[in-house]
């Protein structure tokens, strides 16, 4: 007799509980903007916060209220912003950048081939390396291989290989650029990623001075730039890069001839 | 049994180390071939250069210019003629324009002429004070001008000399009131006249008796209204906040200046310096820095020109006893180490150390332990801030007070899991401050 009241009683309370929610379903709902609702799912969905903005449901509300532009989210890239213009109703200049870029150590220094200043014992983080006298390599501009990039990746894109060069794994870059941002010597750039070469050295000295704290550094000295006009690598104040886009045939020669060899094949 | 004053939350004591260099009496630095004045002296914007390459400088000379509100001019250490204009790494890792001066062979004596600065009312003297590129020499070089301007709205009623020296090594301080007392309390005097105090007190720590001794009798002679106080031997006790609150029992509140509490603190070197500004017409061109530390041979305190480099300096002392570990521009708990001893000293050097090997800890987790929080003077949660600052939440940290920490250095000291939580700190800060 008392299971059966105890399935009776759960059985109505289930009932009424049911009919309330159910009403309240209907009846309470908070109207969503069908411009929101159509903009979530299309976001990349990591949070990375690179426009700005709390994650990519607050970057999807502020663009459907007409607050944030279209184009702000790096990861989504030209299709993201295609497909938000669509939703959107807004035409956007479809002529614009469309090539994907990717993060890339600019610098080949390591122990071996650059000088030290001082010995750091500090904490491992590259911003607190450089506060004192911009870190331990005598270039001021080289990458330091403390890692701070590999902890603000959002995606674990960034790590270390056997002899500590820090890599991009360029399948895992979403361009979002957190790393160019956190890194205080500036060497992580953001290059294409159909670039087949990069000038890995970020020292805009002069030859002698990059001569004497490394060997692995572009010097300025102009050898692919004016021997292979071809090479598609252009100087400018003593730093070569190479610009895929224009003529390069001579890339390969240029890099065999660059006299300490930082033009790197990737 | 009288309570001996010292402030009250926090706080350590290191070992003084001042054994050293405390009996070494002051000695003029032969001049030195070159000399390395660097423009951005003190806090604030570097001054503007007023010479260019080739003009030849007087001893004394205006070289710099203030740039802004908190800036400060720079003069000629020495008669000469200037070399270059070069960008150098000062020791604490500030880069700026400095001229590099050779000094002529013959220099010019100093004049021995003084001033009556009890005739002078307190705008004149502090304009004098700021035309002399005065700045404070505990460290933080502060300019002087800026700090004795009182707003129309805020009203001082004590002067606090600071001659407390609380950081183990120095002791220029030390030197100063043994040997330049009546020179500093009469600074003292002109000080309370500028920011019209009623009471000045000079605050100094127990270690150093024959000082207290020394400056009592200086007051007793002249009859000066100065009264100077002894107090307990702690770390950071030379900090503002801390002396404010172990002399006076004020306390500060976060964000807020002595100005708000209604007193004005200076350093004893500072107050020397101010005496030879206005009474001997000598712009802050020279200063006492002590050079020691165990892998020092002769240490010594040393009266030398601004733009000295280390290295001259070294020399002067016999250079090193054995290989250093670590030189040290500043304090132990406070200064900035370098690598470079071509790096010149500045207006706020007050030591140059070389410290010997020490035993090498790794850092491990945090204990959880609390004993950075017991240990901090101004009761902020080093570790909590660490935690964030690690973790990337420079923006928590920032609400967890991070600004209000001064880097003195208490939290380090006692970690038992040797974490580098200063320079966590430093870093934080600058993070902090660039996502804002």
């Amino acid at each position: 007799m008392n299971i059966v009241m105890a399935i009776i009683v759960v059985a109505v309370l289930g009932g009424i509980f049911g009919f309330g929610l159910s009403f309240a379903e209907k009846r309470l709902a908070v109207k969503k903007d069908p411009k929101v609702l159509a903009l979530e799912p299309i976001m990349p969905g990591i949070n990375c916060g690179v426009c700005g903005y709390a994650g990519c449901a607050a970057y999807a509300a502020a663009v459907a209220l007409g607050e944030a532009p279209i184009g702000l989210c790096s990861p989504g890239g030209p299709d993201l912003v295609a497909k938000m213009a669509e939703i959107m109703g807004e035409k956007v200049d479809a002529s614009g950048e469309t090539r994907r870029k990717v993060a890339h150590v600019m610098c080949r220094g390591n122990v071996e081939v650059s000088s030290k200043g001082y010995e750091y014992e500090g904490l491992e983080d590259c911003n607190a390396a450089f506060l004192l006298f911009g870190g331990d390599y005598s270039c001021k501009t080289a990458c330091l291989h403390l890692g701070s990039c590999i902890k603000v990746c959002p995606t674990d894109a960034i790590s270390r290989d056997a002899e500590g060069y820090i890599i991009v794994d360029e399948q895992k870059c979403i361009s979002c650029e957190k790393c160019v941002q956190i890194c205080p010597t500036g060497v992580m750039h953001m290059i294409y990623e159909d670039s087949e070469y990069a000038i890995e050295c970020n020292s805009h000295e002069p030859g002698g001075k990059v001569r004497k704290v490394c060997t692995v550094g572009c010097i300025g000295c102009k050898i692919c730039e004016n021997k292979y006009p071809e090479s598609g690598c252009s100087v400018d104040k003593f730093l070569a890069t190479f610009d895929q886009t224009s003529p390069h045939s001579q890339i390969a020669d240029a890099a065999e001839a660059c006299p300490t060899k930082c033009i790197i094949k990737r | 049994m009288q309570r001996i004053p010292t402030f009250s939350k926090g706080g350590v004591h290191p070992d003084d180390r001042k054994v050293y260099s405390r009996s070494a009496a002051i000695e003029r630095l032969p001049m030195p071939s070159e000399l390395i004045v660097a423009l951005s002296q003190h806090l604030g914007a570097p001054a503007k250069a007023l010479k260019a390459k080739g003009d030849t400088v007087m001893k004394g000379e205006k070289i710099g210019e203030a740039s802004g509100f908190i800036s400060s001019d720079v003069h000629s250490p020495v008669s000469g003629s200037i070399k270059e204009i070069r960008k150098v790494t000062l020791a604490n890792s500030v880069q700026c324009d400095a001229f590099v001066i050779v000094p002529d062979e013959v220099q010019p004596a100093d004049p021995e002429e003084t001033v009556d600065w009890q005739s002078l009312d307190g705008s004149e003297l502090l304009s004098s004070i700021k035309d002399m590129g005065i700045v404070g020499m505990g460290g933080a070089t502060f300019p002087a001008h800026v700090k004795f301007s009182i707003p129309k709205d805020k009203k001082v009623d004590s002067f606090v000399v600071n001659g407390v020296e609380c950081e183990p090594y120095l002791t220029a301080d030390y030197r100063i009131m043994l040997e330049k007392g009546e020179q500093a309390l009469e600074g003292a005097m002109i000080v309370a006249k500028i920011v019209k105090a009623e009471r000045v007190i000079v605050g100094v720590e127990m270690n150093k008796p024959d000082c207290i001794d020394h400056l009592k009798e200086i007051v007793k002679e002249k009859g000066y209204p100065i009264e100077i106080v002894g107090l307990k031997m702690k770390y950071p006790q030379g900090d503002e906040k801390q002396l404010l609150k172990a002399i006076l029992n004020r306390e500060i509140p976060s964000g807020k200046l002595p100005l708000d509490v209604g007193a004005v603190v200076s350093n004893i070197g500072t107050c020397n310096a101010i005496y030879e500004a206005i009474v001997l017409k000598k712009s802050l061109y020279e200063r006492v820095i002590s050079v020691t530390g165990e892998c020092i041979a002769n240490p010594k305190n040393v009266l030398a020109p601004v733009g000295t480099k280390m290295s001259d300096l070294l020399d002067f002392c016999g250079g090193f006893s054995k290989e250093p570990e670590k030189l040290i521009s500043g304090g132990p708990m406070m200064g900035f180490s370098f690598f470079d001893t071509e790096t010149p000293m500045t207006k706020g050097s007050s030591g140059l150390l070389a410290l010997g090997a020490q035993k090498k800890y790794r850092s491990t987790a945090c204990l959880n332990c609390g004993r950075c929080v017991a240990a901090c003077p101004i009761a902020l949660m080093p570790a909590k801030l660490y935690r964030y600052i690690s973790n990337g939440e420079y923006e928590e940290a920032m609400n967890t007070s991070l600004m209000d920490c001064k880097e003195c250095g208490c939290c380090a000291y006692v970690c038992p899991a040797h974490l580098p939580l200063v320079h966590t700190m430093k870093t934080g800060k600058k993070l902090g401050r660039k996502k804002k």
